[in-house]
């Protein structure tokens, strides 16, 4: 809240094509993000700050729609990613719906029509978003990032900086993320995404056009998807099998226990502001990413290529959508390759989203990492 | 102090540019000195919050774990010198542990408290648990589930097919070489894979 003034996003043209893993080319994008802090003269105190599914380049402080960012209890003057140390950048992703070019966007191949690319928008890889926010970093200037940080698919990109970038930054911080997803994971992505397409109202991603929202299946979307965010015993505590009136209801489809209303909630809520096509773009680059498929299967030979001086990887043990077990085989990649990394497995109760909460322990190890990244910074 | 003076005699066997996996490291405290002053890299494993987080304001790498669950992260002879210092006593798995401990280093140093040391006998001659600096924990309150003396590391070392390089007491931060097992409150012991 030190901040002075709301944030103001800010953004960048790129014209020059983006190719793509798939072999498709991004025409042309712009890129929104935002800035907090001052970049120091060498240029050496920049962080960047990779957002998950449903994120965006708005990490902290307050913007001017008065929303507070969404890494906020981490990022900012005296946090623990101090601002008044630290340049820090947040990106949004080419492909998400908050500004960024999307699927929302107008595709240059009908730019005469003013058709918005919809379900065209081409399949963009966790590799892609790095190369896009590769060229925001050559734009800024800035030849060496201090860190770059990111939890779940956010943490999927920092990784994927220290393999295609390598020397492009000093430390990955890499939060609650896995060096694949595991069937189960896939699976989930896909009950999510059949429930978007399957909604009467999606048109085969063309539904801006029909006027309408395929708003039933992002919801059904936003369910399952925040199930998998929750501990067991997270959710027990908060809902139990508590009803919301005194007496049994004897419906079928009316609410009868809070955990109903609850995901009702979350899903309206964000069926009001995120794009069905974002939605599933997201969810494909997080059943992509495997950085081991070009090398057999062996991540440790993936890693070789991570020339990043350090490395924090921190876990949650209730976090079974990104358990501890798969942080431990990017450590143990890391390892193989001795290269120097730090983890952290944090006891925190709430599942998935701990990496979202201001828990003491996991804020005491940013915090002391950052406080190694700053004095990195300031003796090169 | 002669817990530091202790530190910086295993220190000084670790052999210069050595990289060294230090099971149990606490506060990270060993590990920053053979970085810096002996130009060594390597891991920390600990398991305890509060500890992970001095390590890493020490700017030592530190993997959380629990030594219990066994070193699967790390491969045969991935280290020059693995420690286990003061870490034993706590462990269930103690012979599993120690053949881990060479299976990953080419050479395995560990200490822990002397049993045998001559003021505990009398102590326990006398009726009474000991509670020195060496076991400063009254018998119903210690994390310490192994006790042990230097003869019988001797013994297990053999059974555990260890191959003993060296070995010697520690009192008041001291080496004892001679009779370390009555003469010595810590026990230490360098070894390598038969």
């Amino acid at each position: 809240m030190a901040e002075h003034g709301p944030v103001i996003a800010q953004q960048m043209f790129f014209s020059e094509p983006l190719p793509l893993r798939s072999g498709a080319v991004l025409a042309d994008y712009t890129l929104v993000y935002e800035t907090h802090g001052t970049l120091n003269a060498d240029k050496s105190n920049a962080v960047l700050v990779c957002h998950a599914l449903n994120a965006s380049h708005h990490v902290a402080g307050v913007d001017e729609r008065g929303q507070t960012g969404w890494w906020d209890n981490l990022i900012g003057p005296g946090k623990p990613l101090d601002t008044g140390r630290f340049f820090v950048i947040g990106v949004n992703n080419p492909g998400s719906c908050f500004g960024s070019t999307g699927p929302m966007s107008i595709n240059p191949a009908h730019a005469d029509s003013g058709r918005v690319y919809g379900a065209d928008f081409p399949v963009v890889t966790v590799e892609d978003w790095v190369d896009a926010q590769l060229r925001l970093i050559d734009r800024l200037g800035i030849t060496q990032l201090a860190a770059v940080m990111g939890g779940s698919l956010g943490g999927m990109q920092a990784l994927a900086w220290t393999l295609r970038h390598p020397a492009r930054l000093r430390h990955c911080i890499a939060v609650a993320t896995a060096p694949n997803l595991s069937a189960q994971n896939i699976a989930f992505n896909e009950v999510a995404r059949r429930a978007i397409i399957t909604d009467p109202d999606f048109h085969g991603g063309h539904f801006y056009e029909h006027g309408v929202l395929p708003k039933r299946g992002l919801r059904v979307a936003r369910m399952i998807g925040h199930i998998t965010y929750l501990s067991d015993d997270a959710m027990e505590q908060k809902f139990g099998r508590e009803l919301r009136s005194a007496e049994l209801g004897y419906s079928t489809q009316e609410i009868e226990f809070q955990i109903e209303s609850y995901l009702r909630h979350q899903g309206d809520k964000f069926s009001e502001y995120f794009d069905a096509n974002t939605y599933l773009l997201i969810t494909r680059a997080l059943d992509y990413f495997d950085p081991a498929l070009a090398f057999g299967g062996n991540l440790a030979q993936a890693f070789a290529a991570a020339r990043a001086q350090n490395f924090l990887i921190v876990s949650f043990t209730t976090d079974w959508r990104f358990s501890p077990a798969r942080s431990r085989e990017i450590v143990k990649a890391l390892v193989d390759n001795r290269i120097a990394v730090s983890y952290a497995e944090i006891a925190a109760p709430h599942g998935h989203d701990a990496f979202l909460l201001d828990d003491a322990r996991y804020h005491n190890v940013m915090r002391a990492t950052f406080e190694r990244i700053h004095n990195d910074v300031r003796t090169t | 102090m002669s817990e530091r003076r202790e530190l910086k005699l295993i220190g000084e066997m670790v052999p210069l540019g050595s990289r060294v996996l230090d099971l149990g490291c606490g506060n990270g405290e060993l590990l920053q000195w053979l970085q810096q002053q002996r130009g060594c890299s390597g891991y920390g494993i600990e398991i305890d919050d509060t500890q992970v987080h001095a390590c890493m304001q020490r700017g030592v790498n530190v993997i959380q774990r629990n030594l219990e669950e066994g070193l699967a992260l790390f491969d045969d002879r991935s280290f020059d010198v693995v420690l286990q210092l003061q870490t034993l006593q706590h462990l269930r798995n103690t012979s599993n542990m120690l053949r881990e401990t060479a299976r990953v280093g080419r050479i395995g140093i560990v200490s822990f408290p002397n049993f045998a040391h001559w003021p505990n006998r009398l102590r326990v001659a006398g009726g009474r648990m000991p509670v020195t600096k060496a076991l400063p924990y009254e018998w119903h309150d210690t994390p310490n589930i192994r006790v042990g003396t230097y003869a019988d590391f001797e013994v297990l070392a053999r059974k555990s097919g260890l191959q003993v390089v060296d070995s010697f007491g520690i009192q008041d931060g001291r080496v004892v070489r001679r009779w370390p097992n009555l003469r010595a409150s810590v026990a230490v012991f360098k070894f390598e894979r038969q």
